[in-house]
């Protein structure tokens, strides 16, 4: 019913992406959003594109995956374009009644649009690419430095591991407790704004109970094996860098380079 | 009155890699007042079936009558499918949310449309078929124990006064007093009531003392479906799909082998306690004469 959650849902094939450390990836990612930023032609647009191209061929995700995610910034993407089409001063190409659509807003919507696009695509790439452990691993390895300025950095990732771990458990419980409530009549679909969030109480009144409950088993579970935060703790797996990720940051630096020299 | 299902087909998350078969041509009939017993392994498709049964799932091919109804035919009235096949889900005590048990157990028929005298006697007369003591009735869901929460989560399904009650392991988790309470408390509606039951479970035992026809699921398929008595003499294909028999039907092959004149069929504990004190007196009454 509602598995329509693309972000933070891991797609399991094996490809090199799904290989390469979770670091490269999220400099990756990095590296693409600052390009999308810097870009400012077609030409830097075209070389995105490409780039990404590449990502979704080497990923060996079905691209109607990527454009799932899609759905959840719909309006977002319809609000920022008819902003910057409507709303940019400039040469006027025409207008609907009052509303005047200069060139300049044309050009600028449709690069607006092809950049949250984009963003959204790549991030997917990388939350595709890769499990929910290998990227908070990442981030703490790759946010450490932090550490020195007294950031609890172990804290913050585990926490963050921990809910999108969640995720996909409380997507099944909220789904098994509406079937559970349908079951008994329960209709969540009709009715107004109102009705609909009064409708909701048999829903959210177990999810919260179920939630707290797991939070409490789990924080149990883990104080029953000694966990005490991050200080002096190992890894089962620990993040080293092969040959293909040094290749990646060459191709990085490539791609960057390029999109600068074109960024027009 | 009746439910039938011709050749259901159920995939898992069609379109996606995790594309699944969760049910492969599954056809049957259940007629009034049965009392069916489903069982498989887990991942069999059991708790994917029965769910199709409301109609909370929507077969990906095949068709489902209630009644002589296609469910499926537009403009079928599922709310109204859904009260009369009342679905009591695993674990169903995670199902409640009311300030106290009375108004949880209200919450179905309250979606039935019923009016405030009705809703409340509905539920008078479910809490007391669950066996649960009135001095509960006004108490919040969650103070109660887990085997009187699972009451309460039951009652809240029986209070829609269904035709067929189909039960997805509601012993799953309860101590042995509190399975056999339980069990006992369908098995007398099933009588009183002339109610359909569908009972999901794993335990032979349960199944073999209350079921009078069974049915086995394996890997989305429906293997067997006949009486109890025949299917557990199977028990060689139940063992390779990761079921057994009723522990009792090994001690009484085991007796056979040993020259014991038994029943192969029995099934209960009960069944061969009787057998076994009839041989003991016919081979008492022999051993007098001589």
């Amino acid at each position: 019913m509602i598995r329509e959650i693309t972000l933070g849902q891991y797609y399991p094939v094996d490809s090199v992406l799904h290989r390469l450390d979770s670091r490269t990836k999220l400099f990756g990612t990095m590296v693409f959003i600052i390009s999308l930023f810097l870009a400012n032609s077609l030409v830097a647009y075209g070389i995105a594109t490409l780039f990404l191209a590449l990502a979704i061929y080497l990923s060996k995700v079905p691209f109607s995956f990527m454009v799932r995610g899609l759905k959840a910034i719909l309006f977002l993407l319809l609000i920022s374009v008819s902003f910057n089409l409507f709303l940019t001063p400039g040469a006027e190409a025409f207008r609907i009644g009052f509303l005047k659509i200069t060139w300049e807003g044309m050009r600028l919507a449709g690069f607006m649009a092809l950049r949250l696009i984009y963003l959204v695509i790549g991030s997917s790439i990388m939350t595709l690419t890769t499990t929910p452990n290998e990227l908070t691993d990442g981030l703490e390895k790759s946010l450490g430095f932090l550490k020195r300025v007294g950031v609890p950095v172990h804290e913050i990732s585990m926490m963050m591991s921990i809910a999108l771990r969640f995720i996909p458990i409380l997507v099944e419980e909220t789904d098994k407790i509406m079937k559970a409530q349908m079951a008994r009549g329960a209709d969540f679909e009709s009715g107004n704004l109102i009705q609909k969030a009064r409708n909701m109480v048999p829903l959210l009144v177990p999810l919260f109970i179920s939630a707290f409950r797991r939070a409490t088993d789990l924080a149990m579970a883990m104080e029953a094996r000694c966990y005490h935060g991050g200080d002096g703790r190992t890894k089962m797996k620990p993040l080293c860098y092969k040959h293909r990720d040094h290749v990646t940051y060459l191709v990085y630096l490539l791609y960057l380079v390029v999109i600068v020299l074109f960024r027009g | 009155m009746s439910i039938r299902a011709e050749h259901i087909n159920y995939i898992y998350g069609e379109g996606t890699a995790f594309e699944q078969y969760a049910l492969k041509d599954v056809s049957f009939e259940i007629g009034d007042g049965q009392f069916i017993g489903l069982i498989g392994h887990t991942g069999s498709g059991k708790s994917t079936l029965i769910q199709h049964l409301n109609g909370l799932l929507r077969a990906s091919s095949g068709k489902i009558y209630y009644n002589g109804k296609d469910i499926y035919e537009d403009g079928y009235d599922m709310r109204a499918l859904r009260s009369q096949v009342g679905l009591v889900f695993q674990y169903p005590e995670h199902q409640l949310f009311e300030v106290d048990v009375f108004s949880d157990v209200c919450f179905g028929p309250k979606n039935q449309g019923l009016s405030g005298e009705e809703i409340k006697e509905r539920a008078r007369e479910a809490l007391t078929q669950v066996g649960l003591e009135e001095r509960f009735w006004s108490q919040s869901p969650f103070e109660l124990s887990g085997g009187q929460k699972r009451r309460v989560a039951i009652a809240g399904v029986l209070a829609m006064q269904p035709e067929v009650l189909i039960l997805d392991e509601p012993t799953a988790g309860l101590d042995p007093k509190g399975r056999d309470e339980i069990l006992d408390e369908i098995s007398a509606l099933h009588r009183a009531k002339k109610m359909t039951i569908i009972l999901v479970s794993h335990s032979m035992e349960d199944i073999a003392r209350y079921a009078d026809r069974i049915m086995v699921m394996s890997r989305g398929e429906k293997l067997f479906d006949a009486p109890p008595k025949e299917v557990f003499r199977h028990y060689k294909k139940l063992e390779e799909i990761g079921l057994a028999a009723p522990q009792i039907t090994y001690v009484v092959r085991q007796l056979r082998e040993k020259g014991v004149p038994l029943e192969e069929n029995i099934t209960t504990v009960e069944e061969a306690k009787m057998a076994i004190l009839a041989i003991l007196r016919q081979t008492g009454k022999a051993g007098n004469r001589e």
